[in-house]
């Protein structure tokens, strides 16, 4: 076989001249331990390479071969509850195998081919098929339900089709096509560069809800929706974005790591599989994959992990399935392309980052969304993405943080200094936005309660004062208010402390279901509107705070899901605590 | 297989070009033979056909291009390890320099290591006691963690460091327990504190030091931590033991990192530093942690300066995303006397939750430190605008927030330099000082534990 030689080595960059036939995008295998690497520039016979794995020891003339292949993923059962790196070579099987640290090298499929898999075919022999179609189904996990797609580029008539115990290579049905027939197995490849297509893009219409409230209520993410989370370190963007993990109604995660720390990723590892999915009752981990490439790890591999990453969740939004896709943080990700490019030697655009960083983000954004699938039922499937976005200094000029917020949605803007306070989750309720509210609203709106949309109005009307009214505290001091504004600074501080705070750490605070959000925030702006008329009525303002009841607003975020009922009675003791004082009066 | 070559074109910097070489592959040690005879370290940064672009660890004078000898050898940095080096002095390079006896190493070891595989790890758990309030209360320490000391010129991190090293340990635990230090471009002055430290700590035997001083060559600088991680890697995962690593001081290392950047005129990034800096910071910090089935672990306290006090500054930027949190110094409580000037606020401790409460400190931990926080937040806020406005314009409430804020300060945070307090003494503390505060305010704490831990609890 013929083959091309390593003439440069600069970290993870790579030259190799006289690669026979090589593509832009191709996957090639480098020096005697066969590193991974892809081509990503091609000069008259020089390619340059970027390479998966530490490059130390490669030196000028040592070979390097290509797969004229480009980087691609196993998609088939054995997805869920794995771990990869970037490029989708599964850590766990590595560490049976080489032990506690990553050496470079290794060649692992991302798919076991040992385990079997049971097939129930849904069609029959005869069955016209037309790619997308569903073949039958295997049970991933408890709670998923694989579905055996035809692949792309196959259709006909299916000429067998087998139910049974399987490996992944096997062939389960052959598909007689007009090039003759071609046997289907429960695997397919896909290049992770290429969004896997689809019939026809739709607009998402049905909120993703978190159990977060600030998110849930005031800043709704939706099914296909996009979002972002910048904020400076300590901030919570990590915190957020493993609550979301747990407790979104997303049928499927796919959580990438992206240039973060490893004991994040252990933390869900451990965690996921102990933790229980509010809706199925099982554990999370069946319904999650990881891919993990730590900051300790190869930056070129990092660079194609968001890549690996939206190309699973686009698998399995194809079977019909709503995924969130998140990816901490796509600011390590855009370092990486920043740092292949300086070795490039590229024109340097913003900070270093090259030019079509933005084209990228933007693209890469753009694979989400919801779908109707490929296949002759017509069935709906969604990715949500979520992004951190890591801000030097948390500077939110920076190109990363603009570029992403040309392209996404919703913004929750994490600030250091409500986090300093340990008010978390440290959303800014000034300046984070959705543009997916309308749907959240009309949601709402069918099926929890037509005041919601109102009420969210009315206490996000109460911030945004508080906010002005701080300003003239500052400056003149608190005598300066009148007494209706006395009452909503500590409206506002009711809404901070008892409703957009949410401990993350604390087993009843963590997650709370839409109809619950609606009963705590219905209770904090019913205690506004009464005081609000006590003080018309006549009343100082400090009769109407120091009640008692605010003690028992306060704790209502710790009322269980399955006694929402005691929600009633609070509201009666806010309007007992606030009546008999209007009895008096009048 | 050496190969030697007499070829080098340019020199400028640290940097050095050689053409004709053959065979050179990247990363790969190199010994250089000055001129005078004397010998040094380099290593390969660029190769391009036969041309090859050399870092060198020593100060380049003294090298001329005529005379200068490059032999190739093969292999990366390493350090030779065995139990002996416990006790030992080494340069920045690993070189001993105590006049002691020879390692005989019991193995070689590429200083760079492999990443852990994030499958093989094992989240930390264990606290570590440091014996100071304003930690293990607030943002403490745990087995495993990467936790830095941002500081400032003239703030006394030093002190901390030493204290934290001579005090931590896990509660009710009796494990095998070592302390690596490693020194870049701190003065002879400083290394020598930690040095006597130790001495007198009789500490030295379960210590292994590398020291590169502010005139030891800079590029040095570059391998000092990772000689140090080495080390701490043997001791940790070949010999089992609880290994506590100190890196001081980050900054200078990274200035190294800066320079060498700047000779190889690539892009700079933010302040001049490479764009690099986020991935070379967590090649050094990342490795921390602890292993699944492997008793050992490795806890890193690396020590940064900021530069003008600023925490945007991409060098404590970059380490506080990669680090499980820190601990920052403050000016303005160091100006008041309190030592350690510990700024609680914006410092952090990410993996406290898992390392604190029941079984482990105490179950009210948790709670217990977000309420400080959260009312130490709001004290000092209206302290702030009580001298704005004059203490008239706040609210009876305010200024019982602001009472509390001080004595925190000077209860809670101060504390001596070797006074060292138990976790419940600790608590305790923290307790007492909420008393001042209406109990309507106290809602990140539980009514039972209010009636446990204050009400019940010590009066003074
Ligand atoms: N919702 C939350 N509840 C409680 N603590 C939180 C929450 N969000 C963040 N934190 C605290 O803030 C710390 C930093 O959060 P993290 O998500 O790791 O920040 P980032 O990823 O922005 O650097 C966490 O370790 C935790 O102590
Ligand atoms: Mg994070």
């Amino acid at each position: 076989m013929k083959e091309g030689r390593v003439v440069k080595v600069a970290g993870p960059l790579v030259v190799a001249s006289r690669l026979p036939n090589p593509k832009m995008y191709d996957l090639v295998k480098v020096g005697k331990d066969n590193l991974m690497g892809e081509i990503i520039e091609l000069r008259g016979d020089r390619a340059s390479i970027q390479v998966y794995e530490e490059t130390s020891g490669i030196g000028p003339g040592d070979v390097v071969v290509t797969t004229g292949e480009p980087l691609s993923v196993e998609l088939g059962p054995g997805l869920l509850t794995s771990i990869y790196d970037g490029v989708q070579r599964p850590l766990d099987v590595i560490r049976e195998k080489y032990g506690n640290f990553i050496s470079r090298g290794v060649e692992e499929p991302g798919l076991s081919r040992e385990r079997k898999w049971s097939f129930q075919a849904l069609l029959k022999v005869g069955d016209e098929v037309e790619p997308g179609d569903i073949l039958g189904n295997v049970d991933e996990t408890k709670v998923v339900k694989h579905r055996i797609m035809v692949p792309a580029g196959v259709a006909g008539k299916i000429s067998r089709i087998n139910e049974g115990e399987f490996g992944i290579e096997e062939s389960i049905a052959v598909v007689r096509t007009q090039d003759g027939e071609v046997p289907v197995s429960m695997m397919q490849r896909w290049p992770v560069r290429k969004g896997r297509p689809y019939n026809n893009k739709k607009p998402p219409i049905e909120p993703l809800v978190t159990g977060q409230r600030i998110v849930d209520t005031f800043f709704p993410i939706i099914r296909g929706g996009t979002a972002c989370v910048p904020g400076p370190f300590g901030s919570g963007k990590t915190v957020l974005q493993h609550a979301i993990a747990k407790w979104a109604n997303s049928e499927i995660v796919v959580f990438v790591g992206c240039g973060e720390r490893g004991n994040e990723m252990t933390d869900v590892l451990q965690e996921f599989p102990e933790l229980l999915d509010p809706y199925s009752g099982e554990p999370l981990m069946l319904r999650t994959i990881l891919i993990a490439n730590t900051s300790n790890m190869p930056v070129a591999a990092r660079e194609a992990s968001v890549y690996t990453g939206i190309t699973l969740a686009e698998y399995y939004r194809d079977m019909g399935y709503n995924v969130a896709l998140q990816a901490d943080s796509t600011s390590r990700w855009a370092e990486a392309l920043r740092e292949i490019s300086g070795r490039l030697e590229e024109m340097p655009g913003e900070e270093g980052y090259p030019a079509y960083l933005g084209t990228r983000l933007a693209a890469f954004y753009e694979r989400a969304g919801r779908v109707v699938c490929l296949g002759k039922d017509r069935r709906e499937g969604s990715i949500c993405a979520i992004g951190s976005v890591s801000p030097p200094g948390g500077d939110l000029s920076e190109p990363v943080t603009q570029a992403t917020l040309r392209v996404v949605k919703v913004f929750w803007a994490l600030e250091d200094r409500l986090a300093f306070a340990r008010h978390f989750p440290a959303i800014s309720w000034l300046n984070s936005y959705s543009l997916y509210l309308d749907e959240a609203e009309e949601y709402w709106g069918e099926t929890i309660d037509s005041d919601y949309a109102p009420l969210r109005e009315e206490a996000m009307a109460v911030l945004q004062r508080e906010a002005e009214l701080q300003e003239i505290v500052r400056l003149i001091g608190i005598e300066a208010l009148s007494d209706n504004e006395r009452l909503i600074m500590e409206t506002a501080k009711s809404l901070r402390e008892d409703f957009l705070q949410q401990n993350a750490f604390d087993n009843a605070d963590a997650f709370t279901s839409l109809k619950k959000q609606f009963l705590m925030l219905k209770l904090i702006m019913k205690f506004h509107s009464l005081a609000a008329k006590e003080l018309e009525k006549g009343k100082p303002v400090e009769e109407l705070i120091g009640l008692p009841v605010q003690e028992a607003i306060a704790k209502a975020k710790f009322i269980p899901e399955n006694e929402l009922a005691r929600f009633d009675s609070l509201e009666e003791e806010v309007a007992a605590q606030l009546a008999p004082q209007t009895s008096e009066v009048t | 297989m050496v190969k030697e070559y007499l070829t080098v074109r340019e020199i400028v910097g640290p940097l050095i070009f050689m053409e004709g070489v053959e065979g050179a592959k990247y990363n790969e040690l190199v010994e250089l033979e000055f001129p005078d005879g004397s010998l040094g370290l380099g290593n390969v940064l660029e190769i391009e056909d036969d041309v090859v672009l050399l870092q060198s660890f020593e100060s380049t004078s003294g090298l001329n291009i005529a005379e200068t000898r490059v032999r190739f050898t093969g292999k990366s940095l390493e350090l030779s390890v065995c139990r002996d080096i416990l006790g030992r002095v080494f340069d920045g390079l690993g070189r001993p320099i105590d006049k002691g006896p020879r390692v005989i190493p019991e193995k070689k070891l590429d200083i760079n290591g492999n990443p852990i595989n994030p499958f093989a790890r094992d989240y930390p758990t264990d606290f570590i006691q440091t014996g100071i309030s304003a930690i293990d209360g607030l943002n403490p320490l745990v087995r495993g963690q990467k936790l830095p000391i941002f500081s400032g010129a003239g703030l006394p991190h030093n002190r901390i460091a030493a204290q934290i090293a001579r005090q931590a340990g896990v509660l009710g635990e009796t494990e095998e327990f070592a302390v690596v230090f490693a020194t870049m471009g701190i003065t002879f002055e400083e290394a020598d504190f930690f040095i006597r430290e130790f001495r007198t700590q009789a500490a030295l035997e379960r210590a292994v030091l590398f020291i590169n001083l502010a005139d030891d060559p800079a590029i040095e600088r570059i391998a000092t931590p990772r000689m140090a991680l080495t080390a701490a890697e043997y001791l940790a995962y070949e010999l089992d033991m609880q290994v506590l690593v100190l890196l001081i001081d980050m900054t200078y290392y990274c200035d190294a990192l800066r320079e060498i950047s700047a000779a190889r005129k690539e892009v700079p990034g933010r302040r001049g530093y490479p764009g690099y800096l986020y991935t070379d910071l967590a090649s050094i910090y990342e490795r921390a942690g602890r292993i699944k089935g492997v008793k050992g672990s490795i806890t890193q306290i690396p020590v940064l300066s900021m530069p003008s006090d600023d925490k945007t500054h991409p060098i404590p930027d970059l380490t506080g995303y990669i680090t499980e949190g820190q601990i920052i110094l403050s000016r303005d409580l160091q100006r008041r006397g309190i030592y350690p000037p510990i700024d609680v606020l914006p410092s952090l401790s990410r993996l406290k939750e898992k390392g604190i409460g029941e079984g482990k400190t105490r179950e009210d931990h948790s709670a217990l430190s977000n309420q400080l926080f959260s009312a130490y937040a709001r004290g000092k806020e209206a302290r702030e605008l009580s001298i704005i406005l004059g203490e008239a314009a706040l609210s009876e409430e305010d200024k019982l927030f602001v009472k509390f804020s001080d004595e925190f300060e000077d209860r809670f945070i101060k504390q001596g330099e070797y006074e060292e307090r138990s976790i419940e003494e600790t608590l305790s503390i923290g307790w007492d000082l909420l008393r001042i505060l209406p109990r309507s305010e106290l809602k990140r704490v539980k009514d039972e534990q209010i009636s446990r831990y204050m009400e019940a609890g010590v009066s003074r």
